[in-house]
């Protein structure tokens, strides 16, 4: 499995490393400046980081720092984050390259630019540049949106884009949430690298779209194909022997928590913690009365209908998943009215890591980009959606998952961007309260 | 395990003797009041989707003697149990908003306390000690563990005071020498410090029932406690709870084999579908023709061969599964 | 040969840095929790944040370092009570999803713009800030101390007087556990661990030893914050969900459900790191694996570890084979 990525990863970053020279780098596809900076009696750190006024990190942000022995330009990285080491204590000259700000977005009017800051030795200085929601004319000039746009005001332009955002984010964390609900209700282990799986999905796509230059809907094919294979060799090479062994759950769960740990640095090995873009070119947008959607979000979201519809199809109708819910249900029952546990167990790690990997492909596409932790950020959604809706129940992780991407999305009416997962992560705590079993759960038997 | 089982010739004690006196006068019809019950059930439902697991509309258990609950799989007997000693909740059980009728709910009523309400650590607390049907041994705790975990009052186990050796270790000390008592009593104290894991299923089942005598239960509920022990083990086992019964106690146990049942139970209990269709003296009960259709009705397409796999979870699983087939054409028996 | 010596001194140094001792005690909290009692959280680091914050936020606020303790322990106290009330009745699969919910809540709310002027934001709070009562507190005098390859000052930040009193904490707490371990209160919760209906049936009240078990550990993480940020600085994303992670390969590595064992797997746990990467660092040439992707790469190798340890030796290091805190069956 690791093996499997790192090959496929190893060809991406031979490829990468030849296109950067030759292609216009975009911003998100810059390798952001930002390792880490710690801080000793040597050594400083200026950092901060960069909203766009949705709250989400502003990416490729460029800005130029001078003073000291310094004259650099760095960039923000996927979270938004920039940071520069200091080794001479003193003032720094610190410019935003405002062309690197997205279209929509400006400085703030208020902001400093260029600002000074005064970097001090086995210190974090921070400092914060504010964008808000804007045009910038030919000739430079800004116009700064007025305040109840981006502000926190409920009308029902933004109630309506939020909620549109929200069924966007439901259907493709129900896309990964079905196959994570799946695998447990089979074998009853957490996958905590489902996550990566997700990552894995996104990345593939970028190698083969922009790395290897095929056709998209070709990349994503064979990116899903990849990854129903890497299911498909996981259960076989770790999964079915330590079933074997008798190994408990719990056990199999901290084994994909290191799986995990591997993964995501397998992916930081080839990628760093640098954001790519699958779809290189600028998204059209399209207008559905007060709601503005790119035109990949919206095939995005009738791919993830079509494939959540014939999962559900699947396992009401046919045989084989009727058989996968026997098992789901009491696989010792299952086993013994002639069902092949094994190979029911081996279809739902193959199918659930194939929908994963679609499900980071179309977040990819949607959100604009892949990186390292994507499906890292992802997971919690996915878990909240899966026992939300009751555990092990496939179609309770669809009802689940369209709850969490609907609440996610509609916090930011009314609290700051950083609150919109931890309000979907308080609704799972008091669902709990009131109804542990979740909402399609059935109550557990004792004795 | 309904087969070949070695004919007990032991002698009928004096206990045993008043325990079957006790309750020689009462009527054999379900729901009958006995002279001085222990234990009452009013009203207890218990449904799992479209099916009904037990619906029990009043039971008495008297004080004093063995009581056997037999009935066929998926009776609803482990359910039962479950529901009076606090593991599960009556569907039936009194609500706020919405509960069933006034004279209609859900009432268990233990030794003078209202228990229906209550759950199994304060059950068990009132001394209503159970064993389960697989047993719990605690697998990774010694055997002797196993036995002082069952003890009642040891400061030690409170948190504050357990950091300080002194404060515990005299009560620590007379509990473990009753610990060894109550071993060697279930011939159990050569495997002192063994791990319980690695007793045999029948010494299990011993330790299980001696950790639940530690706390000097007034009434101990046995699920099953011979499943899986061997021929030999067994005559110590029906020995050690006619013992018990003996020294006072009120023994409530689920059995299938009608043997055992007729050997040591002082009353028998026949449960069927998740009612109790019978009960009566073993004698009386075991002959009736209802009980023999209740076994052979429920049985006669039913492999009862292996326990372990068909356990009453997986029974009545199976029954729910087939009753929500039926619903849905139309029929309501399972 | 050289270079070698010189990992060898970088794993020596990383043995006794406060930060092992950190990761040793969230783990020696962990224990309580997972190894003892079978509780799977997976928030030990949302317990060390909370510690963390509610450390620093109170010695800026002016608070003298005793109180500003308290409060941190306090503060983990709440947490764990908030966390256990919804989920201690439910089956552990539910405490381990809210625990790490939770824990992620307490990182974001911490780094959220809208507290920055408690919390720092994401930026966090550099020590420098809280670090001067606990310096004060010193009685080992200014100058250095040097000690074969550890070379320290006495008192400085990352000195021997933070050394010292990180390593006497956790002795201090290795004496704890075994002490509440091998009492009847420990042995209650080695029975929960095991089959907690088994012992609900004896009549001991499994909730209540749960929610003792969870605001125990939870407690001891909140020290390990403490210990954490102290000659470093707080930053909320180092307490994040890999720091939970770590804190279970450590646990692991070493041995849960053993004294010990958390305080061994949290050395080993940096020594393996600082091998791979020493190593990687001299025999791989860098052309194929750069300074930053040695660091990788030694993440890649503890976290195949972690799988390796779990499948192959569940009791780590330290354990007994038949006193597993895994249902092996």
């Amino acid at each position: 499995m690791l093996a499997i990525v790192a090959i496929v990863l190893m060809v991406s970053l031979g490829s990468s490393s030849a296109q950067a020279a030759t292609s216009d780098p975009t911003p998100a596809a810059t390798a952001s400046a930002t390792a880490a900076c710690a801080t000793d009696a040597a050594t400083g750190c200026l950092q901060g980081t960069i909203k766009l006024p949705s709250g989400d990190p502003a990416v490729g942000i460029k800005l130029a720092i001078k003073g000291g022995n310094l004259d650099t330009t760095i960039s923000t990285g996927a979270d938004g984050k920039w940071s520069q080491a200091i080794t001479v204590a003193g003032p720094y000259t610190i410019t935003v390259d405002t062309t690197s700000i997205p279209d929509g977005a400006v400085l703030d009017s208020a902001a400093k630019n260029p600002a000074t800051v005064t970097g001090a030795l086995n210190k974090n200085t921070g400092f914060v540049f504010k964008i808000v929601g804007g045009t910038t004319a030919a000739d430079g000039t800004t116009t700064q949106t007025p305040d109840t746009d981006t502000g926190t005001g409920i009308t029902f332009d933004r109630f309506a884009q939020q909620f549109a955002s929200g069924i966007r984010l439901g259907l493709l964390l129900a896309l990964a949430a079905v196959g994570l609900s799946l695998i447990f209700g089979t074998t009853g282990l957490s996958n905590f690298a489902h996550g990566e799986q997700v990552t894995l999905g996104g990345l593939l796509a970028y190698l083969f779209a922009n790395v290897l230059g095929l056709n998209l809907i070709l990349a994503a094919i064979i990116s899903v194909v990849i990854c129903a294979a890497t299911g498909y060799f996981q259960d076989a090479l770790i999964w079915k022997p330590l079933r074997r062994r008798g190994i408990g759950t719990t056990q199999l769960m901290i084994v994909t928590i290191g799986l995990s740990i591997a993964l995501q640095y397998t992916y930081q090995y080839f990628l760093g913690a640098s954001t790519v873009r699958i779809d290189q070119a600028n998204p059209v947008t399209v207008d559905l009365g007060p709601v503005t959607l790119s035109q990949q979000s919206l095939i995005s979201m009738g791919i993830a209908v079509i494939v959540i519809a014939l999962v559900g199809w699947v396992l009401v109708r046919t045989r084989i998943g009727r058989a996968t819910r026997a098992v789901s249900d009491n696989p010792a029952l299952a086993a013994a009215s002639g069902i092949d546990v094994d190979r029911i167990i081996r279809l739902v790690w193959t199918s659930a890591t194939a929908l994963a990997g679609l499900s980071g492909v179309l977040l990819g596409l949607v959100l604009n980009g892949v990186n390292w932790q994507t499906g890292l950020q992802l997971l919690l959604l996915m878990f909240a959606a899966i026992t939300l809706g009751g555990l092990g129940t496939a179609f309770g992780a669809l009802a689940g998952a369209m709850i969490i991407g609907l609440v996610v999305e509609l916090t930011n009416l009314v609290l700051p961007g950083d609150f919109k997962y931890a309000t979907a992560l308080v609704i799972l705590i008091l669902v709990l309260l009131v109804r542990p079993q979740g909402i399609f759960g059935r109550r557990e038997r004792i004795g | 395990m309904s087969s070949d089982v070695p004919t007990t010739t032991s002698t009928i004690t004096e206990a045993g003797a008043a325990a079957k006196a006790s309750v020689a006068g009462v009527d054999a019809v379900p729901g009958v009041s006995k002279p001085d019950p222990i234990l009452t059930v009013d009203h207890i439902k218990r449904r799992f989707g479209g099916m009904t697991a037990v619906d029990v509309n009043h039971l008495e258990v008297q004080r004093g003697i063995i009581t056997a609950l037999i009935g066929p799989n998926g009776a609803g007997k482990t359910t039962f149990f479950n529901l009076i000693t606090g593991f599960d909740k009556p569907s039936s059980a009194p609500r706020l908003i919405g509960g069933p009728k006034a004279g209609e709910a859900a009432k268990t009523t233990f030794n003078g306390n209202d228990v229906g309400n209550t759950g199994a650590t304060k059950v068990a607390k009132l001394g209503m000690v159970r064993t389960f049907q697989l047993t719990k041994a605690l697998s990774k705790l010694t055997v002797i563990e196993n036995m002082r975990l069952g003890a009642r009052d040891q400061p030690g186990e409170n948190l504050f005071v357990s950091v300080i050796k002194p404060l515990w270790a005299k009560r620590e000390a007379e509990i473990t020498a009753k610990a060894e008592e109550l071993l060697a009593r279930f011939k159990l104290l050569e495997k002192r410090d063994d791990m319980a894991g690695s007793l045999s299923g029948g010494q299990k089942k011993l330790l299980e029932m001696a950790r639940a005598l530690m706390s000097d239960p007034v009434m101990i509920m046995l699920d099953e406690p011979m499943a899986g022990v061997n021929p030999a083990l067994t005559q110590s086992l029906l020995g050690h709870i006619q013992a018990l019964r003996d020294e006072g106690m009120t023994v409530l146990f689920v059995e299938h084999d009608m043997h055992m049942v007729r050997h040591i139970s002082d009353w028998v209990v026949v449960m069927a579908e998740g009612k109790v269709v019978a009960e009566g003296p073993s004698g009386t009960v075991m002959d009736d023709p209802a009980v023999i259709d209740a076994y052979l009705g429920a049985h006669h397409n039913t492999d009862l061969g292996d326990d372990s796999l068909l356990t009453d979870e997986v029974a009545e699983e199976l029954a729910a599964e087939v009753q929500n087939e039926k619903l849905t054409e139309g029929e309501t028996t399972a | 040969m050289d270079q070698l010596l010189q990992t060898l001194f970088a794993i020596l140094n990383s043995a006794i840095s406060p930060q092992t001792a950190a990761l040793a005690i969230a783990a020696i909290g962990l224990n309580i929790h997972f190894g003892y009692t079978g509780l799977l959280n997976f928030g030990q680091a949302g317990f060390m944040l909370i510690g963390a914050y509610g450390f620093a936020i109170s010695i800026i606020a002016g608070l003298p370092i005793i109180v500003a303790i308290i409060i941190a322990l306090v503060a983990a106290l709440l947490f764990a009570l908030i966390l256990g009330i919804p989920t201690l009745k439910l089956r552990g699969d539910y405490l381990a999803i809210v625990t790490l919910s939770a824990a992620e809540i307490v990182r974001m709310i911490g780094r959220s713009s809208l507290l920055t002027n408690f919390t720092g934001g994401s930026n966090g709070i550099t020590g420098n800030e809280y670090r001067g009562p606990f310096t004060d507190l010193s009685f080992f005098g200014n100058g250095q101390l040097d000690l074969g390859p550890f070379k320290y000052d006495l008192t400085g930040s990352n000195g021997w007087w933070f050394i010292a009193t990180a390593w006497v904490i956790v002795g201090l707490l290795c004496l704890f556990v075994w002490a509440i371990m091998r009492s009847p209160w420990g042995r209650v919760l080695r029975g929960i661990r095991e089959d907690e209906d088994a012992v609900r049936a004896l009549g001991k009240n499994v909730y209540s030893y749960k929610m003792q078990a969870l605001i125990l550990g939870g407690v001891i993480g909140a020290i390990a914050g403490i210990v954490f940020i102290l000659p470093s600085s707080l930053q909320p994303d180092s307490m994040g969900r890999s720091e939970t992670y770590f804190i279970f390969t450590a646990l692991l590595l070493g041995g849960a459900a053993t004294v010990f064992g958390p305080v061994l797997g949290a050395i080993v746990f940096f020594a393996i790191r600082l091998f791979v990467q020493g190593i990687a660092g001299q025999f791989i040439p860098s052309s194929i694996m750069n300074g930053q992707q040695t660091e990788q790469f030694a993440w890649i190798v503890i976290g195949v570890m972690l799988m390796l340890v779990v499948i192959f030796r569940p009791q780590g290091i330290l354990g007994n084979k038949k006193e597993l805190s895994f249902d092996v069956k």
